[in-house]
C-alpha cells in the first residue's frame, strides 16, 4: 500500500484517473479508485481489475476530493471513471469558491 | 507536487487553446505545444548538466517556456532583472552557476564566456529545429524541490535570492485560482516585468484557468490601450504608475470612457494606489471590476485581495471609514492568516499600527545561503508596516524600516502622506525621516503640485496639524515635478530621503 505523502502522485488501478496529495493526515489511509486501491507511477496494475459499480461516479480534472473530516484532500490531475475512497469511505467534491483575478 | 502538473493538466483539458502570444511578435503557442515545447527544452537543459536556469530578457514566449521546461528538468528557475548593469548581471550570474542561460542575442557572447555558464539566445531556446532530445521521464513529485528563485531588489547591499519550492507556488495556485475557470474566450494582458513575482504568478495561474495571455514586453499606455483592444483582452493586472499613466493617456486623448468593453477585470498592486487615479479609473472603467492585491515576493505573490464588491461599496460609502476602504488591500485570502505585531512581538488591536506578519502554505521567507525568516510558529515578519481594521482589511503603511522616530515617538509616512493627498492642489506626496540634532529625526515631504496649480507649504502643514499633531509637521518640505519611482511602481523612498540629506 503506497504511503500518501503531501506533494505525492497516484493512479487509479481500473480507470485513467490520477490525483495528487494536497493534504494527507498521518493514519494510515487506503486511497481507492473505483474500489481498488490506488497505485505509484509505473506500478504494475492487478489483472483484471474493474470499477466496482459503487464506486464509479467518477473523477473530474481539477476538483479536490476530500474525507469526510477533511484529513486528506486530493486533488483530480486526470480524470476517470472510478470514484475515490479511503479505507472504504466515498469522498466527497469539496466545493471551493471563485476569487477575483489577480494576476 | 510541482508547477509542471499545472501545464500538464491544462494541455490536457484543452490541448488547443491559445496558451501564451508575445503581443509585439505575434508568436503563440496552445497548451499542448507549450507543454511539447517543455519536453525538448528540459532536455536541452539537462544535456548540458546545468544546475539552474537563468533567463534574462524582456517577457515573450521563452518565459513560461523557461520556468516550466526548469521545473521539468528539476532545476530552479531564475528570471533576472534585465535592466540591472552588466556588472550587477555578472555578480548574479556567479551565484547561480553552473547555469543555462537564454538571453537576447546581443548578450549572448558576453556572459556565455563567463565560466559555468551556457549562454544560448531566445530565439535558437524558441527554435524547435535547435532543441530536438527531450527529456526522459516524468518531472519529479518532491513538493521540497526549488522551483524559482527570485532575486529581491534589496535597497541595500547585495540582492538576496528568494527561494520558492513548488509546494509554496503550487498552494498559492490551487486556493487561490479554480482549473479551467476561464471561458474560452478570455484574454488577460500581463506587462509586469518577467522577474517580478507578479509575472510568475501570472504565468501559473493563466496556465491553470486556461485563459489566453497577451506578453506586453516593455509597457507603455498607448500600447497598453491597442493591445488590450486588437485582442479583446477581458483581464489585466498593473502597477499603480501603469494605471495612472493609462488614465492620463485615456484623458489625453479626450476619452470619458475606456471603450474597452470586453476588460472585465483590472487588477492593481505592488504598490499603493492613490486614491484621485483610482476613483478617475473606475469612472473611465464603468464596468470593469477592479481588484488590489497585495503579496510580496517570499509569499509567492498575493495574500490579500479587495475585490469588486469592496470597492463598489467604499465609493459608495457615506462613512469616512467605509471610504478608507479604498485604499486598503482587502482581506487575507483562504489559507492565510494575518497579525500585525509591535516591536515586541505582542499582537495588536484593531486599528493599531504595527509590522504585519503573515502564515500559510504558499509563504517561504526563505533566502538562499541565509536560511529562513520564518519562525518556529510559521510566522513571517514582512518588514511591511500596516493595520487591519474589524472586519480584517488591512492597510499598508510602507516598510517597517520607514518608520521615522522622532523623539523617541513613532511616526508613520504613510499615515502624513495621506493627509498631504487630500489637499486639493497636490497630486502626490512622499514623507521621509532626516536626522535631526534636536529631535533625532524629524519628517521632511516632498509633494508634486497638480497641473497648473500653486502649491502653499503652510496650509500643507496647517493640514497636518489639524488633521494628526504637531510632531507629524513636515520640517522640511519641497516641492518636485514628479517622484522617483521604479518600474513595477514602488516609490523610491530611499532616493526622496537621499536628496533631503543632500546639503542645499
Amino acid at each position: 500500500m503506497p504511503t500518501l505523502k503531501t506533494g505525492g502522485r497516484l493512479k487509479s488501478a481500473v480507470c485513467a484517473g490520477e490525483i495528487m496529495v494536497v493534504t494527507a493526515s498521518a493514519d494510515d489511509v487506503e486511497l481507492s479508485c473505483g474500489g481498488v486501491a490506488m497505485l505509484e507511477a509505473g506500478a504494475e496494475a492487478p489483472a483484471g481489475a474493474e470499477v466496482h459499480p459503487d464506486h464509479a461516479v467518477g473523477i473530474a480534472m481539477g476538483k479536490r476530493y476530500i474525507t469526510e473530516d477533511e484529513s486528506l484532500e486530493v486533488l483530480c490531475v486526470k480524470a476517470g471513471d472510478g470514484s475515490l475512497a479511503a479505507n472504504g469511505q466515498l469522498l466527497l467534491q469539496k466545493d471551493t469558491k471563485q476569487l477575483p483575478k489577480t494576476d | 507536487m510541482n508547477v509542471m502538473m499545472l501545464l500538464e493538466m491544462a494541455s490536457g483539458a484543452f490541448p488547443h487553446r491559445p496558451a501564451f502570444t508575445d503581443g509585439e511578435r505575434g508568436l503563440s503557442y496552445t497548451y499542448s505545444e507549450l507543454f511539447e515545447a517543455a519536453r525538448l527544452r528540459a532536455g536541452s537543459i539537462q544535456a548540458q548538466g546545468a544546475s539552474r536556469m537563468a533567463k534574462l530578457d524582456v517577457s515573450n514566449l521563452g518565459t513560461p517556456l523557461g520556468l516550466f521546461a526548469s521545473a521539468w528538468a528539476g532545476v530552479p528557475y531564475v528570471p533576472l532583472n534585465y535592466r540591472l548593469t552588466n556588472d550587477e548581471i555578472e555578480a548574479l550570474l556567479k551565484r547561480v552557476t553552473p547555469a543555462y542561460l537564454v538571453t537576447s542575442s546581443d548578450r549572448v557572447d558576453a556572459f556565455g564566456a563567463l565560466q559555468d555558464v551556457y549562454a544560448v539566445a531566445t530565439d535558437s531556446f524558441l527554435d524547435s529545429a535547435q532543441n530536438l532530445t527531450a527529456i526522459e521521464g516524468e518531472w519529479g513529485m518532491d513538493p521540497d524541490e526549488i522551483a524559482v528563485l527570485l532575486f529581491t531588489s534589496g535597497t541595500t547591499g547585495e540582492p538576496k535570492a528568494a527561494v520558492l519550492r513548488h509546494k509554496h507556488l503550487v498552494s498559492y495556485i490551487l486556493s487561490s485560482v479554480e482549473f479551467a475557470s476561464a471561458p474560452e474566450e478570455d484574454a488577460s494582458l500581463v506587462c509586469v516585468p518577467p522577474y517580478h513575482i507578479a509575472g510568475i504568478a501570472a504565468i501559473m495561474s493563466s496556465v491553470y484557468s486556461g485563459r489566453h495571455v497577451i506578453q506586453l514586453p516593455n509597457f507603455s499606455a498607448e500600447r497598453w490601450i491597442e493591445l488590450a483592444r486588437q485582442h479583446n483582452v477581458t483581464t489585466a493586472f498593473v502597477v499603480p504608475t501603469m494605471l495612472a499613466r493609462i488614465v492620463e493617456t485615456l484623458e489625453a486623448q479626450g476619452a470619458t470612457t475606456a471603450d474597452m468593453p470586453y476588460l472585465n477585470s483590472l487588477a492593481y498592486g505592488g504598490g499603493k494606489m492613490p486614491l484621485s487615479v483610482i476613483e478617475k479609473a473606475m469612472t473611465l472603467f464603468p464596468n470593469t471590476d477592479f481588484s488590489n492585491a497585495y503579496g510580496l515576493t517570499e509569499t509567492s505573490s498575493t495574500i490579500c485581495v479587495l475585490g469588486p464588491d469592496a470597492h463598489r461599496e467604499a465609493v459608495a460609502s457615506t462613512t469616512e471609514t467605509g471610504r478608507r476602504r479604498l485604499v486598503s488591500v482587502g482581506q487575507a485570502l483562504p489559507g492565510i492568516e494575518i497579525e500585525i505585531r509591535d516591536d515586541e512581538g505582542q499582537v495588536l488591536g484593531a486599528g493599531e499600527r504595527g509590522e504585519i506578519y503573515v502564515r500559510g502554505e504558499q509563504v517561504s521567507g526563505e533566502y538562499e545561503g541565509k536560511g529562513s525568516v520564518v519562525d518556529a510558529e510559521g510566522w513571517f515578519p514582512t518588514r511591511d508596516a500596516g493595520s487591519m481594521d474589524e472586519e480584517g482589511y488591512l492597510f499598508l503603511e510602507g516598510r517597517a524600516d520607514d518608520v521615522i522616530v522622532r523623539g523617541g515617538e513613532n511616526l508613520s509616512p504613510g499615515e502624513i502622506e495621506d493627509v498631504l493627498l487630500t489637499h486639493s492642489a497636490v497630486a502626490d506626496a512622499a514623507v521621509v525621516g532626516v536626522p535631526d540634532d534636536q529631535w533625532g529625526e524629524v519628517v521632511a515631504a516632498a509633494v508634486v503640485a497638480k497641473a497648473g496649480v500653486d502649491i502653499d507649504m503652510q496650509a500643507l502643514k496647517d493640514l497636518v496639524k489639524e488633521q494628526l499633531r504637531s510632531s507629524r509637521v513636515p520640517a522640511h518640505m519641497e516641492v518636485w515635478a514628479e517622484l522617483p519611482y521604479n518600474e513595477t511602481g514602488k516609490l523610491l523612498r530611499r532616493v526622496v530621503k537621499a536628496s533631503f540629506l543632500e546639503p542645499l
